[in-house]
């Protein structure tokens, strides 16, 4: 089946869920079918949060499963740890290198764990520093969309559908801050290793 | 993948992403599909309570014109409202989440048999898998136990044509019509075609008591009406156009509905299907056929086996399956029900430490819960964000049942008896959820002599739904301002003569009204009022720790704020990015280690 389908994982409050409106977006906008699904309430409050995107000719489930992600965006290292196994074998890994600690860590009541970075290299992660990337674009609140440049490498749409989409999208005054945000992540992504 | 894409024009995704009148094709989430729908039905009165996955239904109609649409405060009243609008003779929508029908279920069960006037239409959103709910019902139950239609669409735009069919239904079958949604129709996004308004003829009310005061001479006749207008929905759910036959492969046959349908065509492209659209009543004429078409019949559903017990009742022979009947199906669950391989996956990465949600940096919730452990309190809970506090680092909740539990449970663990000696009970529960179903708690304990401290958390919002207004906030849905209604004096005219407002990000003066408060002898009550850290926009700067004055006691960890962590020696450290500068670690420091400082980059640009 003719579909690609897009993971976006993170922390509930990370943007997650505007990133993945843009992108369903500039799919629909190439004339694809696209379904999203995404999850409000309880978990967004800091929890673990997962964004799924599917375009292509037809597409009926909004969800996959495990083996299922064509593309694996991680907003945060142990996000990306942890839906891991949700990216195919052959699909592309892209992650935000910042660890945020999770609850049981934050308060010591188990140890931050060692050696993620290097297990997703192993399994060959492109990794970028968003917030620092968002910073030089002028807020590190645009991370969602740095990451969201980086992503746009590994996809067939052109980027003034891109750019358009995240100018409508995003609130007017963030605009300038936002595109310049989206090439810096795609700037980031095509200079070094972009698989 | 997708190799490549023609460059499209400005104009379509211009017509895509326009804000306010809806593009074409929209990119709508299930719950925006069925606000589209109504409207476009020519709704007049649109009530509900916010319950995920449902909120946002009435959030997108009340930007609508020609439409009425208001937060009730809970689901009994909203669709009592939406009873009365319909009884006059306008199209009405109540809408809820799974358990908020329980609450409706008084009045859901008899406006069964007075019937309608104008179209009435329930859309109640389940929530498998329970991503933010206290359990995983079957809202298609209520069809045969309350005698409603049920239609189960399947996308977003099946979603947007029910709607614009359901009212006509209703009125035409002089029933109520339940659309049944769940999480991953109601929060997935689909490309839809919306259409215009189309004004519905108005139903003119006319004085009609035998219809609509349900004694029980009258209701007896309804009943018996009823059996009738039931039978008349069995043979519009054998036409019913959503009810969809597709024969493939004929050596397998496949029952399902709603978004359940989707995961069977991905998972089973060559299965014959038969998706239904109305599942109660049932067309057994059609399933009868669908069944003589295909060898082996299966049905896939989502929860309870509510199709696969009504087909197997008709007489009509189903293989026996292992689908799970707790949590979500996906595509790759049925396909591994019917034998499939699991695809190839990387190898999960195992021993990570899970991230359950937490009380927000800033949230004042944490001051009553922290005081609330120091006391060593019995606290029964209730809905809302402050559930969380019965996480580490906080656990400071005992139970969490229903809306307003909270209160009757604290009155019913008192009368047991004097276990767990000496320690207090206490009530929580938010503004919203007391407005939902805490002043009756509140009556009971003071007609009955109770002894329970009750804890208002007043945060001046609904806020674990994302933000909606309520009685205490002087704001309606339509964003026009409303009384604010006093909870102190709401309070103190339900006969509790011992009422205390306290600001909870004050740590020292609310553990004080809490101790006096547990310590009256009466009932009592404490509200906690300070508004949601996420409402404020202007954040001081953020605070630091001075690494050479933290003795690493763990206080400020112990109040479980996202902004604060231990280092490499158990000392505090406070992420800046994080923090919101609320002051409360401030207060439980007794080292004055936590100072203010500054931000790495510049904030204010929301993307």
């Amino acid at each position: 089946m003719n579909v690609t389908s897009v993971m976006l994982v993170g922390v509930g409050g990370q943007g997650t869920i505007l990133a993945a409106d843009v992108l369903a977006k500039v799919a629909a906008a190439a004339g694809l079918d696209v379904k999203l699904a995404e999850v409000h309430g309880m978990s967004q409050r800091g929890g673990s949060v997962d964004t799924i995107v599917r375009f292509g000719e037809r597409v009926f489930s909004p969800t996959i499963d495990a083996g299922g992600a064509d593309h694996l965006v991680a907003f945060e290292l142990l996000e990306a740890a942890r839906w891991l196994h949700y990216c195919k074998p052959l699909g592309r890994l892209v992650v935000n290198n910042r660890m945020i600690a999770p609850l049981p860590v934050l308060i010591g009541e188990e140890a931050a764990p060692t050696g993620v970075e290097a297990a997703l290299a192993y399994e060959g992660a492109v990794f970028l520093d968003a917030e620092e990337i968002a910073c030089v674009a002028g807020s590190p609140r645009s991370a969602n969309i740095v990451l969201l440049g980086a992503l746009s490498v590994g996809l067939p749409f052109p980027v003034e559908v891109w750019r358009d989409v995240i100018a409508a999208r995003v609130p007017p005054k963030t605009v300038d801050g936002n595109l310049a945000a989206f090439e810096l992540g795609r700037a980031a992504c095509q200079e070094g290793e972009c698989g | 993948m997708v190799e490549s894409v023609a460059p499209v024009s400005g104009s379509i995704i211009d017509a895509l992403i326009t804000e306010g009148y809806p593009p074409v094709p929209a990119l709508l989430s299930g719950n925006e599909a069925i606000a589209q729908g109504a409207w476009e039905a020519g709704v007049v009165v649109a009530v509900g309570y916010p319950g995920t996955p449902s909120t946002e239904i009435l959030e997108n109609l009340v930007r609508k014109s020609d439409v009425t649409c208001e937060w009730a405060p809970n689901e009994k009243v909203a669709l009592e409202v939406a009873i009365g609008a319909s009884m006059a003779g306008a199209r009405a929508l109540v809408t809820m989440k799974h358990v908020g029908l329980n609450v409706a279920a008084d009045p859901l069960m008899t406006v069964a048999y007075t019937g309608v006037g104008g179209g009435l239409v329930i859309v109640v959103a389940d929530d498998p898998g329970m991503h933010s709910s206290q359990n995983e019902q079957d809202s298609r139950r209520w069809g045969p136990f309350a005698k409603v239609v049920v239609l189960e669409p399947s996308d977003s735009p099946e979603a947007l044509e029910m709607m614009r069919e359901a009212f006509a239904l209703s009125e035409a079958l002089d029933m109520p019509v339940l659309l049944r949604s769940t999480t991953r129709l109601s929060h997935a996004k689909g490309l839809v075609e919306c259409g215009e308004r189309t004004a519905a003829d108005r139903v003119h009310y006319r004085t009609s008591r035998p219809k609509w005061v349900m004694m029980p001479g009258a209701a007896k006749v309804r009943h018996v009406d009823l059996e009738r207008r039931i039978a008349r929905a069995r043979q519009q759910s054998e036409a019913c156009a959503f009810t969809l036959e597709e024969l493939r492969d004929k050596s397998m046959g496949v029952i399902t509905s709603g978004v359940v349908h989707q995961y069977v065509r991905e998972a089973l492209p060559d299965a014959s299907t038969l998706k239904l659209g109305m599942t109660f009543p049932l067309p057994e004429d059609r399933i009868r056929s669908f069944a003589a078409e295909v060898a082996k019949l299966f049905v896939v559903e989502e929860l309870d086996p509510y199709l696969l017990d009504a087909v197997r009742a008709m007489g009509i022979s189903v293989e026996s399956t292992s689908l799970p009947r707790i949590g979500e199906l996906s595509p790759g669950v049925v396909a591994a029900v019917f034998g499939a391989e699991a695809p190839e996956t990387r190898e999960p990465m195992g021993d990570l430490p899970p991230r359950p949600p937490m009380l927000c940096p800033g949230c004042p919730h944490r001051g009553v819960f922290h005081a609330l452990r120091e006391m060593n309190a019995v606290v029964t809970g209730d809905i809302g964000c402050y559930t969380l506090a019965a996480l580490p680092p906080l656990g400071a909740m005992d139970s969490c049942v229903c809306m307003g539990a909270s209160i009757g449970m604290a009155h019913g663990f008192a009368l047991a008896g004097d276990e767990p000696a000496g320690r207090p009970v206490v009530a929580v529960i938010g503004d919203s959820t007391f407005a939902h179903s805490g002043l009756t708690g509140v009556l009971d304990a003071v007609y009955n002599g109770g002894a329970e401290t009750i804890v208002v958390l007043d945060n001046r919002i609904t806020a674990m739904t994302g933000h909606q207004d309520n009685p205490f906030t002087g704001r309606t849905l339509a964003g026009s301002s409303a009384p604010e209604i006093d909870i102190e004096t709401v309070v103190r005219a339900l006969g509790v003569t011992d009422v205390q407002t306290v600001n909870p990000n004050l740590f020292k003066p609310t553990e004080k009204a809490l101790q006096r408060a547990v310590g009256s002898g009466g009932v009592s009550v404490v509200i906690a009022r300070a508004p949601c850290a996420l409402l404020l926009r202007d954040k001081p700067d953020p605070f630091a720790v001075e690494e050479e004055s933290c003795t690493a006691c763990g206080a400020c960890v112990r109040l479980g704020c996202p902004a604060i962590s231990k280092d490499a020696n158990s000392r505090a450290q406070i992420d800046v990015e994080v923090c919101v500068g609320c002051r409360q670690c401030v207060q439980v420091c007794s080292y004055g280690a936590i100072v203010r400082t500054g931000r790495s980059c510049d904030i204010g640009m929301g993307a």
